[in-house]
């Protein structure tokens, strides 16, 4: 069943409100959500013995030692057994029955109770068991077919756990700059409803704006994220059907701490934090209103950050400032928008291949590069996105020692 | 095969007690263990200082436990017991009590289980059932023992080539056994066909499949021999008992539980084997888990429970009488009282005090009990022979 677009709303119909699968965890069971926020399946290791276990514990079942890890594993294994839930006291299952749920036998030697993708053969079947978000933000184990996901809409409760573009509505802010416009391609070529591109000076680059507007199913539309004003005008336009938010608003200068830069960091805090303010404060509400609207309701708000908000780049210190500030903001709204279930997805990339990189050696990562990336991990349904080699690698080293990270970011 | 344990002689058990079940209740656990000790007081006759020893089960009692229980009913016991093994916990009480008579840490130990039914409290006790319950089981949608023994069910069929008309059968059985028994909250009669075709709750189990959930209390008392004879009570012995936690971890999933383990040392502590069995009370909150029972205590081999279940009819006059007050399935699951119904029903029976249809002539009878699907199996199980006064 492929989703598409939704009916005109009825006004009289009251809008459901979302509810969300149970999101508590113990703090060893966070460790699994930690590796699905980026796609990936850990589990829990003995380090003493190398016995995989799961649920996640405090000790090791085999050997008893304390000394666990958390490794990545493929997920290959058989489905045993499986049900068709037809009945849950809980009420967001409720809304969502039925469910087919099984019992997973991993080939580490690990049983699982897991979601069952309506794609996989009855039990017995080989499976591959991967991690995704549910609504609740917390890691949910959905065994797929051998080859992996293949569709992700079998069940509404899958549906949930993912983004896809697919018959949404998006709003592209700064859409007709290098990457906006990537972007905004790119949720058409994945089949969205509708892409509003957001336009900060319509006068400016009349030539780009015309060339926006002129392709199917894109509406250009005045936004300037420094002006509160703007926001809040446009939202009340729009905020009302808005499925997905993307913030790729951005001022980028190169500047050192030290070199006369107040003004430059004021025009990127402008841009780069409050800008971010202005919109969840105009955008949000609405959003977490219609959370639950319908299968294509609302469900997420991107932030195109900057792998450098881990670590500041001194060479453009109040750039990474601004980035580390959006950054921080993009938590706390990550923690409101839990509790009805829409995803805040971060991308952090290293260098874009644009004009304010003019100057930076390769790699840099392509402004299709970026959108492409951003289309994947919607329909993944992943929160943190590390796109192209330079991010990848700077996370890994941040990842091993942020400190090591921070002397080698000094002479760069 | 570990050494046999020590006999129970001169410990015996009396005074079956049932707090009348009902679906739902505005009470607290606390005022169904208070009903149950003062029944169990007044069934023998006692006065209530004579109870110096006390056991607790119940799910509903949080955030108190046993200790809060006795300052509550105003007891003052030199012995207690919180056992929080959900349907293990009526046999593994009576290892407890039985033994503390024996070395005199008490003299009349009063064993009880018992649960409220809040409109919500089902739901409420699910998701904090258990840490990995709640990490790894409720979010998944499968919260709860539906989805756990639809999936021990639906592989036992594949397996081994159970039939649903052979759980059926069971189901029917027990329903038939519950026409007698008083205190049953569902007797209507059920047919085969009625169970075959009633909704499906989750593939492959139906309606009349699952147990439901009420509230309640049972309880029994564990003395002397020489006291109960002393006071005139009816009484039964206890030939011998098991219980074993987490048993085979390295299964897959659940096909077997911890009665395969120490249904050897059962036997020969009472000098019996399956054969002798008058009568089985077995755990039955779903049939599946009866199946492995039969098969487990050594009723008939591991695969071939289906058979043995076409060959039996378990009705109190028929053969293998089988939960003979209606089972769980149809008496209702009183919270952690629910492995409480077959050892009070079995107490009952070799006592002579039956409320449901008397089983002709029962000498000896097994009691089984199973509990705490932790997370995708049960982990406490346990068993126990008791006898007639004269056998
Ligand atoms: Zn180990």
């Amino acid at each position: 069943m492929s989703p598409s677009r939704s009916p005109p709303k009825n006004p009289v119909l009251k809008t459901r409100e979302p509810t969300v699968p149970p999101g508590l965890r113990s703090r060893a069971a966070l460790r699994l959500t930690a590796a699905a926020c980026e796609g990936r399946l850990e589990l829990q290791r003995c380090r003493a013995c190398s016995a995989f276990q799961y649920p996640p514990r405090e000790a090791c079942t085999q050997c008893l030692s304390t000394r666990l890890e958390w490794t990545e594993c493929d997920g290959v294994g058989e489905l045993i057994s499986e049900t068709i839930l037809h009945h849950s006291n809980e009420p967001y299952f409720r809304e969502r029955v039925p469910l087919r749920v099984g019992l997973v036998r991993l080939d580490v030697g690990v049983t699982i109770v897991a979601h069952v993708d309506g794609a996989c053969a009855p039990a017995p079947a080989r499976i591959r068991l991967a991690a995704h978000l549910d609504k609740s933000g917390q890691a949910a184990l959905v065994a797929h077919p051998p080859e992996g996901p293949t569709d992700m809409t079998t069940s509404q409760t899958h549906r949930d756990m993912t983004c896809d573009p697919r018959g949404r509505k998006i709003l592209v802010t700064d859409g007709k700059s290098e990457t906006g416009e990537a972007l905004v391609k790119a949720f058409i070529a994945a089949g969205a409803d509708k892409v509003w591109a957001g336009v900060a000076e319509p006068w400016k680059d009349a030539t780009a704006i015309d060339k926006l507007a002129q392709l199917e199913g894109v509406t250009t539309v005045p936004l300037d994220v420094t002006d509160a004003r703007s926001v809040e005008a446009l939202s009340g336009l729009i905020g009302g059907k808005v499925d997905i938010l993307v913030n790729n608003a951005e001022f980028h200068r190169h500047k050192p701490v030290g070199a006369r830069g107040v003004e430059t960091a004021r025009a990127e805090m402008d841009v780069n934090y409050l800008g971010l303010l202005r919109l969840i404060e105009s955008f949000g509400p609405a959003l977490k209103f219609r959370a639950a609207d319908g299968p294509n309701g609302a469900c997420a708000w991107v932030n195109i950050l900057s792998v450098y908000a881990l670590s500041a780049l001194p060479s453009q210190a109040t750039f990474t400032a601004s980035k580390a500030a959006a950054f921080a903001a993009s938590q706390a709204l990550r923690a409101d928008m839990m509790g009805v279930g829409i995803r805040v997805m971060n991308v952090f990339p290293g260098p874009i291949d644009d004009a304010w990189n003019q100057t930076v050696p390769p790699p840099k990562l392509a402004p299709s590069a970026l959108a492409a990336a951003v289309v994947a991990s919607l329909k993944a349904g992943v929160e943190d996105v590390y796109p192209g080699d330079v991010a990848q690698d700077i996370l890994a080293r941040w990842r091993e020692s942020a400190k090591v990270l921070e002397r080698e970011l000094a002479d760069q | 095969m570990s050494p046999v344990s020590a006999s129970y002689n001169g410990v015996v058990v009396v005074a079956p007690v049932t707090i009348p079940y009902r679906r739902y209740a505005q009470h607290d656990a606390h005022w169904f263990l208070a009903k149950a000790v003062a029944g169990l007081r007044d069934a023998a006759g006692l006065a209530t200082d004579d109870i110096d020893g006390l056991a607790v089960s119940s799910f509903t009692l949080f955030p108190d436990t046993a200790v809060g229980l006795t300052q509550h009913l105003g007891l003052t016991p030199r012995f207690l017991e919180h056992v929080p093994m959900g349907g293990a916990s009526a046999v593994v009480q009576l290892r407890r009590a039985a033994r503390a008579v024996q070395a005199g840490d008490a003299s009349i130990v009063a064993c009880v289980a018992g649960d409220t039914n809040r409109v919500d409290s089902f739901r409420q006790n699910l998701a904090n059932f258990s840490r990995f319950a709640r990490d790894a089981v409720y979010p998944v949608g499968a919260g709860g023992p539906n989805a756990s023994f639809a999936l021990l069910t639906a592989y036992y069929m594949r397996v081994y080539g159970a039939k649903a008309a052979d759980f059926g059968k069971l189901c029917v059985a027990q329903r038939d056994n519950a026409q007698t028994y008083p205190y049953a909250l569902i007797r209507k009669p059920l047919t085969l066909d009625e169970y075959l075709t009633a909704r499906l709750v989750a593939d492959p189990l139906r309606l009349f499949d699952c147990v439901m959930p009420c509230a309640g209390a049972e309880g029994f008392l564990v003395m002397r021999e020489q006291d109960a004879r002393g006071r005139g009570l009816p009484f039964a012995r206890i030939l011998g008992s098991i219980e074993r936690h987490n048993a085979y971890p390295e299964d897959p999933i659940q096909m077997r539980g911890g009665w395969a383990m120490d249904r050897d040392d059962l036997y020969a502590q009472a000098g019996v084997g399956p054969a002798d069995m008058d009568f089985l009370q077995a755990y039955d909150d779903y049939p599946v888990i009866t199946v492995m029972q039969l098969e487990d205590l050594g009723f008939c081999p591991k695969g071939e429970g289906a058979d043995f279940v076409r060959r039996n009819s378990f009705t109190a006059k028929g053969s293998l009488p089988l939960n003979t007050s209606g089972g769980q399935l149809s008496a209702g699951q009183a919270g952690a009282a629910g492995g409480h119904l077959g050892m009070v029903e079995a107490i009952r029976q070799l006592t002579r005090q039956t409320l449901s249809a008397p089983i002709p002539d029962a000498r000896i009878g097994l009691v089984s009990g199973f509990g705490m699907i932790n997370y995708d199996r049960g982990i406490c199980t346990g068993a126990a022979i008791l006898a007639a006064s004269e056998a």
